[in-house]
């Protein structure tokens, strides 16, 4: 196992997660400590292992029913709004 | 003067309805030790200021003669369950001004029967962590022990409890969170079978794993708690229903498996596993059949959960990115935002867990981690199923270790070993239970051990009765 501070940056990347470089650094150091244990299961055999599970169809009708919601409590936890609508940064 | 130490929720109810005492009376009374004693602790981040309106109501509703049994119970809440209009910030940075658009469904239960909810606990930063030393609000101190760890994640609704500071708690249990902590501060912490109480309302770490369970003084009391908010839920498409789960009949006598060459393993404590020796031995004598089983790679178990749990967990927690509620803290373009928010927001803890799971679920590591953790994980929920064909009930310790002093584990994965007897019931969804066991004494203060029971499927019923034979067998 071994994990760059690159390979933490694109983790952080993809993660959208802003890291300080002290931070990559013990983030580094503890990954490949918990990759290093986890990595045991590679020892196990498996086969071929299929679920026992049962699956079955868990969808409601589509019907409509009214829920309780408080449009009030949403829309006043929105860091920026207008008009009752959430704004954000312009992205084009 | 109520007196709240040797209360339960049972005598409560008589109380209660006799009018004896008042649900306002009995909430005074925790109000009154929770000014005293929450500073110490810290189990409760916040106090509602409803309490006493709460009460009321309960009263109204005793005075036309109604009753239900947890009407008028002073009830502590995690602070990842939602009730409409209160803050539930997961004792995150990135919830910490949230407040709840809804009732969580458990919430919605228990409002029924006309619970009083004081207040919500501390617990580990979005509930990831075996000590709340990850709360972004300070840790919770043991009851027990000012200088040691009440355990975690759900550390606060653990310590209210134990400390009267509530009669009753609800926690949640991704991977031990409630039976853990109810192991270290000596009282009872329950996993139903997943998908036996709602999650609608719960804010989600692992989704496979989470659960909402119990905590309280006694089994009965557990029991109490847990039928109240159990049941399918149209907002949960993963809850289940009485007939989910064949219910294969019993003996009157029940046979306990344990686990031998798991207990004995590396890195247990000597005294844990010594008082779980005695355990087996007072239930051997009292008239259980005792038997030891050995379940194919169960030493497997934790490594799968912290493939499986922070995969979830990641998933889970992209949701918060600081745009519609939650942590903001504005960059200079939509992207610095999304990166800011979580970078600030996610405690420490979280963050490793976050980027682990990215790694786990990225392309050329999935099939390695995270398809092999789901196999081993089918293989393991087999091997127990073939387990339950001889036993009716698996007994270990709950933690491998005593609670420890507060800072003394630094090394994440040295704190993940505590989940070592606890993950297995999530991994695969069997209902277990943590039951107070006795003490160790250390440094004059006696510290207390808990013993867990896991049985099958959908049979909460054989935790319960084994649960009250073992407090029988305790006062002895």
């Amino acid at each position: 196992m071994s994990l760059s501070i690159k390979d933490v940056e694109d983790l952080a990347e993809l993660a959208k997660l802003e890291l300080s470089n002290e931070e990559k650094e013990s983030l580094l150091a503890d990954m490949e400590s918990i990759l290093g244990y986890v990595k045991q299961i590679e020892e196990v055999e498996v086969g071929e292992v299929r679920s026992n599970d049962t699956v079955y169809n868990v969808w409601r009708e589509d019907v409509l029913a009214p829920r309780e919601f408080s449009r009030e409590l949403i829309v006043k936890q929105f860091p920026d709004s207008q008009d009752g609508f959430l704004k954000v940064k312009k992205i084009l | 003067m109520i007196d709240l130490e040797n209360l339960t929720i049972e005598k409560a109810r008589k109380f209660l309805d006799a009018k004896e005492f008042s649900a306002v009376d009995l909430a005074n009374a925790y109000l009154a030790e929770i000014e005293k004693k929450n500073k110490e602790l810290n189990a409760y981040l916040e106090v509602f200021d409803d309490v006493l309106d709460q009460a009321r109501v309960a009263d109204e509703i005793i005075a036309k003669g109604e009753s239900y049994p947890l009407l008028g119970i002073p009830l502590a809440i995690k602070d990842n369950i939602l009730i409409k209009g209160q803050i539930a910030s997961s004792a995150s940075k990135m919830l910490e001004n949230y407040v709840a658009s809804y009732d969580a469904t458990v919430i919605t239960k228990l409002k029924k029967q006309g619970a009083v909810f004081l207040g919500r606990t501390n617990m580990d930063d979005s509930a990831m962590g075996g000590s709340t030393e990850n709360s972004a609000f300070g840790v919770t101190k043991n009851p027990h022990d000012l200088s040691r760890v009440a355990g975690g994640s759900s550390g606060g609704s653990v310590a209210t409890v134990i400390a009267n500071l509530a009669l009753g708690a609800l926690g949640s249990d991704t991977g031990g969170s409630v039976r853990e902590p109810a192991a270290f501060c000596g009282i009872v912490g329950m996993k139903p079978t997943y998908g036996r109480v709602s999650r609608y309302g719960l804010i989600a770490m692992g989704s496979s794993l989470d659960c909402i369970g119990p905590i309280a003084k006694n089994v009965e009391d557990a029991q109490i708690i847990y039928e109240a908010i159990l049941g399918s839920d149209v907002f949960d498409s993963t809850t289940i229903t009485d007939t989910t789960y064949k219910k294969l009949s019993f003996k009157k006598e029940l046979t306990l498996g344990v686990p031998w060459d798991l207990v004995n393993g590396e890195g247990i404590n000597e005294e844990v596993k010594e008082n779980f020796k005695q355990s087996i031995d007072k239930l051997e004598k009292f008239g259980f059949k005792i038997k030891d089983i050995s379940i194919k790679n169960i030493d497997m178990a934790l490594a799968v959960y912290y493939i499986i749990m922070p995969a979830e967990a990641s998933t889970n927690l992209s949701r918060f990115d600081g745009m519609r509620y939650g942590f903001h803290k504005g960059g200079k373009n939509l992207l610095e935002d999304y990166k800011q928010a979580r970078g600030f927001g996610f405690g420490q803890e979280v963050r490793r867990r976050i980027l682990l799971g990215t790694y786990v679920l990225s392309a050329g590591y999935y099939d390695a981690y995270y398809g092999k953790a789901q196999m081993i994980r089918n293989m393991l929920k087999k091997e127990f199923s073939k387990a339950f064909e001889n036993v009716d009930l698996i007994a270990t310790p709950t933690a491998p270790f005593i609670a420890w002093k507060i800072g003394a584990k630094s090394n994440p994965l040295s704190m993940y070993l505590a989940d070592i007897f606890t993950i297995t019931a999530n991994i695969i969804g069997v209902p277990a239970m943590s039951i107070p066991s006795g003490f160790s004494e250390i440094e004059n203060k006696k510290l207390p051990l808990g013993i867990q029971f896991m049985a099958p499927h959908g049979r909460e019923d054989l935790l319960f009765e084994v649960g009250k034979q073992f407090e029988t067998l305790k006062k002895e």
